[in-house]
């Protein structure tokens, strides 16, 4: 790469590191979920109960590697008309708060809205960057431009099934962190953390990247400590979104989301590294 | 090769073509096709493009199939003038149907199904699963993977297993378990995105059996390639039958397999025009359409870039046609790039032009088609104002892609033919 663009999320991580020795809690809420002014609520309650980057989900008619929890929340926000541009103006209302915020979109969305300015308009808002489940490298290179043109981190993804030629180029393409999915399927809570998580992290690194967080199953403080004592971050999305689904009532779902929250920041916290 | 579906690839993909049109290998057909899909999938489709391309350079793989072809579909498919069907198409035109519906299991499908079923042998996965909107697909899968004794799940929209129950019944006696979906829109699309996330979680296992040319690289040029039989039949068909090529080719296009299919011994001939028909429904005004090239525009679904269906912001948008088989948002990455670079043209038929022409062929000919074939066919109808233009006595190829065995239900309700409540009921647009 011969363009040098600071990380934003990155640097967050290594403060974090450095500072706290400790792992990073990053927290997925979609945009829309009960509603937009909800969700936003819902970010801000999450952020000052202790998540250090946001995952912001942008709803998607076609999600696949979503599990039914994040289905759910994304039908109830496309449902309720939530747009590409409400996402833009969440980003705005809910940065500035010590959490910087990515982007999590399905690429159509993106393309859709034309690659290059989404970028602009994603930095102008305060955005870190986007990351990016059914988007590789290989077909990524107008995004690989338009996000050195904005200073934008670009997450990409590795799996189990990954080679290790992959993950050297997944690495290299990544800034910010890459995202090592834990286990081979979609987002949903699971009972442990897949086995072939750590080693996937190990294997990354030594393929070349700066930092790996994991996701894809953390449900519980027990796996955010697990995951926080070898990776630079603990990605947690679906037993997040179901404090807000299964909640009688949006205050009700409020607290539970920062209850949940503070038990995985301290689950994190609760490993040095 | 190794993930590298678009090493090196540049950022612009000339539009200049070069080299035959009918050998054209994937990822990229033009600006369409590529790999949209999840990194954990790569590794699996990587494996899947390699142990394809190994087989195509195996004479015993092409012998198997083959054989199979020859003893089980019932290859080749015959050759049918219909000269009263032609009577409605227009004066001195001369209609030739590939007969597609009288392979076993009744259409096109099953030329990819036995392909690829083989190719999971060879790469030693037990499992297939598959996707399926009206349930031909599925019971083309069912039927391959009861052959080949390998285990086999199929997606269904819970919408569609309802309507199509008797299809649910096929699927099940041929020992395959039918997953009713029951999220999104809960019709093919929401099928495809089940299959893909059962395919994300079992790759190791599992093979997915994706139904048309459609999807990620390698599976537009695969399936491609095991469909091309039908318009090298065709062609040799018609070298003994008449002497000569064809004027142009007629196929529906739904997700666009029958239609390559047909389309491919022809890409290089330049004087033979070719024909796409998508699904009008209503009116490609209406909204109530699956006419993608009329009324869609370049995106990404299911993994690769192509003509889609979707609203200002790029969320995917309902489809409708009276044909379940044809009512799919996207179309294969290969059609969006003939229509580009103007080698085919697409063009809509509405449910009712469907019908009309299924009606005609049943009554002048004494074959039902399906409701997908009966796109083509109303085509063909359409192309007779122009055909007389081509040549003195234009000669039209039409692929009837399958036959109408499971739209009786459907074209009953259509044609007011059942009078009292019929023991399954059918609603408009569904086939039992």
């Amino acid at each position: 790469m011969s363009v040098t663009v600071a990380s934003q999320v990155g640097a967050h991580l290594d403060e974090l590191r450095a500072q706290q020795g400790r792992a990073a809690l990053v927290g997925y809420l979609p945009v829309g979920f009960p509603t937009v002014p909800g969700s936003v609520d819902a970010v801000r309650t999450m952020v000052d109960a202790g998540v250090d980057v946001v995952e912001l989900g942008m709803p998607y008619s076609d999600p696949v590697m979503d599990g039914p929890t994040i289905q759910r929340a994304a039908d109830v926000a496309l449902a309720g008309g939530t747009r590409v541009r409400d996402t833009i103006a969440a980003v705005e209302q809910v940065s500035g708060r010590g959490a910087p915020i990515l982007v999590m979109t399905y690429w159509n969305l993106v393309l859709r809205y034309g690659v290059d300015a989404y970028a602009r308009d994603l930095a102008n808002a305060g955005g870190a960057g986007l990351i990016t489940p059914d988007l590789i490298p290989d077909e990524a290179a107008q995004w690989l431009t338009s996000s050195d043109a904005y200073g934008l981190d670009r997450v990409f993804l590795v799996a189990p099934s990954s080679t290790r030629e992959r993950l050297a180029s997944t690495a290299a393409a990544s800034r910010g962190f890459v995202y090592a999915a834990s286990t081979m399927g979609v987002t949903g809570e699971r009972a442990t953390v897949g086995d072939r998580a750590e080693q996937l992290v190990a294997d990354t690194r030594a393929a070349g990247a700066e930092r790996v967080c994991v996701g894809v199953g953390v449900s519980t403080p027990e796996h955010a400590a697990q995951v926080a004592s070898y990776a630079d971050g603990v990605i947690v999305g679906s037993a997040l979104v179901r404090t807000l689904l299964d909640a009688p009532d949006p205050t009700s779902g409020l607290d539970s989301l920062a209850g949940l929250t503070a038990a995985l920041a301290a689950g994190v916290a609760s490993v040095s590294r | 090769m190794t993930g590298g579906a678009a090493a090196g690839r540049p950022d612009v993909h000339p539009q200049a073509v070069s080299g035959p049109l009918a050998s054209h290998a994937g990822p990229y057909f033009g600006d369409f096709g590529g790999r949209f899909v999840p990194e954990a999938l790569i590794a699996a489709l990587d494996e899947l493009d390699t142990a394809y391309h190994k087989a195509q350079s195996d004479p015993a793989f092409g012998a198997e199939l083959a054989r199979l072809h020859r003893t089980y579909t019932g290859r080749p498919s015959p050759l049918t003038e219909v000269p009263r069907f032609a009577a409605h198409v227009g004066e001195g035109v001369r209609v030739f149907l590939k007969r597609e519906d009288l392979n076993h299991t009744g259409s096109h499908k099953i030329n990819n199904v036995l392909g690829q079923a083989l190719l999971v042998k060879r790469m030693g996965k037990t499992r297939l699963i598959a996707e399926t909107g009206a349930g031909q697909h599925g019971v083309a899968t069912a039927t391959a993977a009861a052959l080949m004794d390998l285990e086999c799940v199929v997606y269904m929209g819970e919408e569609d297993t309802r309507r199509q129950a008797l299809n649910v019944a096929r699927m099940e006696l041929l020992g395959a378990t039918v997953v009713p979906v029951q999220v999104g829109t809960r019709t093919l699309k929401d099928a495809i995105n089940e299959a893909l996330r059962d395919w994300v979680a079992n790759v190791e296992t599992t093979h997915y059996l994706l139904g048309t040319v459609t999807g990620p690289h390698p599976f537009p040029e695969m399936v491609r390639d095991f469909h091309k039989i039908i318009g090298e039949e065709a062609k040799a068909q018609l070298a003994t039958e008449i002497g000569r090529l064809p004027d142009a080719v007629a196929a529906c296009v739904g997700g666009g397999s029958n239609a390559m299919g047909i389309f491919n011994a022809f890409l290089d001939e330049p004087d033979v025009r070719l024909f796409g028909f998508e699904a009008g429904g209503l009116g490609v005004s209406s909204g109530k359409h699956s006419a993608r090239f009329s009324g869609g525009e370049p995106g990404v679904l299911h993994g690769s870039r192509s003509y889609l269906l979707q609203d200002e912001d790029g969320q995917t948008l309902p489809s409708h046609s009276v044909s379940a088989g044809l009512d799919y948002p996207s179309v294969g990455p290969e059609h969006a790039w003939l229509h580009d670079i103007g080698r085919a043209e697409y063009r809509p038929v509405s449910d009712h032009e469907a019908m009309e022409a299924f009606r005609v062929l049943c009554r002048t000919e004494g074959i039902i088609p399906a409701i997908e074939s009966a796109h083509a066919l109303a085509g063909a109808i359409q192309l007779g104002r122009e055909a007389r233009e081509w040549s003195d006595e234009p000669v039209l190829l039409v692929n009837l892609s399958g036959r109408g065995d499971k739209d009786v239900a459907t074209a009953a309700a259509w044609f007011d033919l059942i009078e009292d409540e019929p023991v399954v009921k059918a609603d408009e647009g569904e086939q039992l």
